[in-house]
């Protein structure tokens, strides 16, 4: 960390330090940049402070008072983290939702979280908003911030967030010094945000946390990996998420550095190579969608790219085996290294954003191994985060030059881990939450004596790294009795760039076998190139050229695995996994017991002689369309 | 949809008086009548081949009709060539896309704003003082009132031949706003494109005509009964070259003449998605 070092006390509050940056970097630095309209738009620590102490002052002039909840949802940009940081200032509890949440999900989070306040972006923000007002009677006013579309809302509850700004302006003007004040009367130990855990088997759960579990947070992780006030960070991935909170408030107000705001969801991608981070948090799914994204490419390029593309990755894996193994690189390694960078590795990085990327972590959900060394093949410094929500995100990390593409890394300072006699990961830390929103018994079940009860299982290696072998109740007995990890036979198919999402299936049965989702896009245009036809991805699903891929696939990742782990049946299914149809969390993990119950029928097809499942089902659509679907799906098997 | 909000005034923008069009001995418009006024929506309908666009191709000035006489803004603009017209503030999208191909979509919008730039070659070379200024208030309306309302922000670099239709098609219309028009018409802006394409049309429309910063009046030749219900102040009903009636969305409905004309002895709202 640049400048002096904070001093960490339980008196420091989000907030304050939030001044305490203002006043320090004033207008000589840029806080954050948002692209509109074609442009990055600078923002200086001083717009950052008038902008949250308007708002804020608005909110309180409307009625916002201490321990009042404020949701939020939008793309991000920095009306939406001003909004987050201001009913903080007030000393409110911010709430974040999924920009893609249904109706449903809404409803439940605003209810159940007392919400006083609704933030929305758009016009399709307010609708959610006002559709489900009557069954919140605790919601009060529903603030917008984009005006288009708007111009037909006439309800009184509704208000525009430069309304709400004009009226902090003149709250200011009225009563000078009170936005101070209100910093002023935070503790640390005031819960700040509430996060709705997206929960892979229940609804969601609200977790408390308070500005010490934050910032501890944010300290320790920071000593790990120090960043500077020069740094840019692009923040694109959903508030919502603790990873987000983690790189955009806690790492972000500590440091300083400048949070970059892409233009739109679809331009974000060229917007994080304009920018060019030097840090980067993403779950893995993304990452996969870039080693997709590249392999993809190089089955187009040229004869002559495909093979500078070959040679230059083979080195690249050499290399980082060798590091990986922590052994010295022979200097003609080191030379063709180096050619491999100036050939393929500086222009791949490149277009992927990553030329300036120091660190580059992951979390939130398992990544394959073969991920990871795709990554350091290519010089990119990936590291594994392990956290949850329940510990403001992080409790362990890989070390720089000590990173196992097997394991998450070692405890952060300040945090204890231990594992029970079943195998389950504990955690301690200063960052462990203040417990579940108005659930004492899973606030009970989670929380005994300071420790973090995570529901993962897994255990110490030699090295002292922690192995994540998968939740505990997803891990599965095969018929030899040895325990599995269905995750990980996942992220192994996952890796090829063919296959979007699998589900593996096995527990305690004869053999295990597949559920398999293609990606509609690399997989369509592989049989545009063969000329088979299609007309929808339902239709691609079952060709049975396509069958013949998903198994080779197959086959590929059944490789060095032994016999009784290998999957022997697999079902290509009609659709891919959505989190609209509850199949997915919103940060993608897979619902095993709802899609257990959901499939039953393919279930049972794939444990029995019979080619063909028969599947009669309706699917929603977001509009609340209904549509039947009656199809025969191919069971096929695999050559062991 | 909500149904359009009235934001008309008396004012009228544009006036055809008995219009006569032959092709050879074709009767396309056989004196045809119709007043448009200032910041409605006013749509053509009528059956194929009924002489839509050739009302269109006449009020634009692609097409110099035999007889009658077309007044805009109070002036007769007859026999005016189209690109007079196009200073004069009536701009336009095609049935079929007219866009050039291999150019980026920001260069066919910058192309619709060419009339209102009026630096020449020496100056534009230099690019100082006024031309600067003028470049940058150019590129600033096009960001941010074309672009943004449009949401083409992802596309902005990309050549338009290789982009889906639907969006070839919006990026029609942002050519036609780049000219600042005051008249606006549009040839089937809806058709070939899905239901969700549709409805974001529709939207943009109705943003065009009644957001404080546009409101542009549109003349809209579609077959999409239910957008045309829904959005258009008054309906002009053609077919063969003649005027069936003109009166509000209700009126047309419910018309037993237009049916008939229109439809056969079938419901009107059999179109209707």
């Amino acid at each position: 960390m640049s400048g002096s070092p904070i001093e960490m006390t339980k008196d420091l509050t989000i907030p304050k330090l939030f001044l305490s940056q203002c006043k320090r970097y004033g207008n000589t630095k840029v806080a954050m940049r948002e692209k509109e309209f074609g442009i990055w738009r600078p923002y200086t620590w001083q717009d950052y402070y008038d902008n949250v102490k308007s708002l804020c002052l608005g909110m309180v002039a409307l009625g916002l008072k201490k321990g009042d909840k404020v949701a939020m949802i939008g793309d991000n940009r920095p009306e939406g983290l001003w909004t987050e940081m201001a009913a903080i200032c007030a000393g409110g509890i911010g709430v974040w939702l999924f920009q893609d949440c249904m109706m449903d999900e809404v409803k439940y989070i605003i209810d159940h979280s007392d919400a006083k306040f609704f933030v929305g972006e758009t016009q399709e923000e307010v609708d959610k908003a006002l559709a489900i007002k009557n069954d919140c009677p605790k919601l009060e006013k529903i603030i917008w911030d984009d005006p288009k579309g708007m111009r037909n809302y006439q309800q009184d509850f509704l208000i525009s967030l430069k309304k709400v700004q004009e009226v902090g302006q003149w709250m200011d003007k009225k009563e000078p010094g009170l936005f101070e004040n209100l910093i002023n009367q935070g503790h640390g130990d005031d819960i700040c945000l509430l996060f709705y855990t997206s929960g892979t088997t229940a609804l969601p759960k609200g977790a408390l946390l308070s500005h010490w579990n934050m910032l501890t947070m944010g300290k320790n992780l920071m000593a790990v990996d120090p960043c500077y006030d020069t740094d840019d960070f692009v923040s694109y991935l959903p508030f919502a998420w603790i990873g987000e909170q983690m790189m955009s408030i806690s790492c972000g107000l500590q440091v300083g550095y400048t949070l970059n705001f892409p233009e739109e969801p679809t331009t974000a991608k060229e917007d994080i190579r304009q920018i060019g981070p030097h840090v980067m948090f993403a779950p893995p799914r993304l990452y996969e969608g870039m080693t997709r994204q590249v392999q993809v490419k190089y089955i187009d390029s040229s004869w002559i790219k495909r093979k500078i593309y070959e040679f230059s990755t083979k080195a690249g894996y050499k290399v980082a085996d060798l590091k990986f193994k922590k052994k010295p690189v022979p200097l003609a390694w080191r030379i063709l290294h180096w050619l491999a960078y100036l050939l393929m590795q500086k222009k791949l990085k490149d277009h992927l954003g990553m030329s300036r990327l120091r660190h580059a972590y992951t979390g939130g959900a398992a990544m394959g191994p073969d991920h990871f060394r795709f990554f350091h093949a290519l010089g990119v410094n990936l590291k594994q985060i392990y956290g949850q929500t329940e510990i403001a995100g992080i409790s362990i990390v890989h070390r720089d030059g000590d990173v196992k593409f097997d394991t998450v890394g070692t405890p952060i300072p300040e945090t204890e881990i231990r594992i029970t006699e079943e195998g389950e990961i504990l955690s301690k830390s200063p960052s462990v939450f203040q417990g579940y929103y108005k659930n004492e018994e899973a606030t009970k079940k989670t929380l005994v004596d300071g420790w973090l009860y995570s529901g993962d299982r897994g255990f110490i290696d030699e090295d002292g790294h922690l192995v994540v072998f998968d939740r505990s109740k997803d891990v599965m007995t095969l018929r030899d009795g040895r325990p599995f990890s269905p995750q990980y036979l996942e992220t192994r198919l996952k890796f090829s760039p063919f296959i979007q999402e699998a589900w593996v299936i096995g527990d305690k049965r004869p053999y295990i076998a597949a559920v398999m989702c293609v990606d509609y896009a690399v997989v369509g245009k592989w049989a545009d190139e063969r000329k088979i036809n299609y007309t929808s991805y339902q239709e691609l699903s079952q060709k049975p050229e396509v069958y013949d891929l998903v198994q080779k696939q197959i086959e590929e990742s059944n490789k060095d695995l032994p016999e009784p782990a290998r999957i022997q049946r697999f079902v290509n299914l009609y659709k891919v996994f959505d989190a609209d149809d509850e199949e997915l969390t919103r940060t993608s993990k897979l619902r095993r017991a709802f899609v257990e119950n959901r499939y039953k029928d393919i279930v049972s097809g794939l444990y029995s002689e019979a080619d063909v499942v028969h599947m009669d089902t309706t699917i929603t659509y977001e509009d609340g369309r209904e549509q039947r679907i009656k199809m025969d799906l191919r069971v096929r098997n695999v050559h062991l | 949809m909500a149904n359009a909000k009235d934001l008309r005034g008396d004012e009228t923008i544009l006036k055809i008086e008995n219009v006569h069009m032959y092709f050879g001995r074709v009767a396309a418009l056989a004196g045809v009548d119709l007043e448009v006024k200032k910041g409605e929506i006013h749509s053509i309908i009528g059956p194929n081949g009924a002489g839509k666009t050739v009302m269109m191709n006449c009020i634009n000035g692609l097409y110099k009709p035999q007889r009658g006489k077309i007044t805009y803004k109070g002036e007769d603009i007859t026999s005016r060539r189209p690109h007079e017209r196009a200073y004069l503030g009536i701009s336009r999208t095609f049935q079929k896309i007219e866009l050039f191909g291999g150019m980026t979509v920001l260069d066919n919008i910058r192309l619709g704003r060419h009339i209102h730039l009026k630096s020449g070659i020496v100056s534009g070379s230099i690019y100082a003082g006024k031309t600067k200024q003028e470049e940058l208030e150019s590129r600033k309306f096009i960001e941010e009132e074309i672009i943004d309302l449009l949401e083409i922000e992802s596309i902005r670099d990309h050549t338009v031949h290789m982009l889906p239709y639907g969006l070839q098609k919006r990026v029609e219309l942002g050519r036609a706003l780049a000219l600042n028009p005051d008249l606006l018409l549009l040839d089937e802006p809806l058709a070939g494109l899905n239901l969700e394409e549709v409805e974001d049309m529709a939207r943009f429309i109705l943003d065009i005509n009644e957001e404080e910063r546009w409101k542009v009046t549109c003349i809209l030749v579609e077959h999409d009964m239910g957008v045309v219900m829904d959005i258009s102040h008054r309906v002009f009903v053609l077919n063969f070259g003649n005027k069936i009636m003109d009166g509000t969305p209700n009126e047309v409905q419910t018309n037993p003449e237009v049916i008939k004309a229109y439809l056969g002895e079938e419901d009107l709202y059999a179109t209707r998605r």
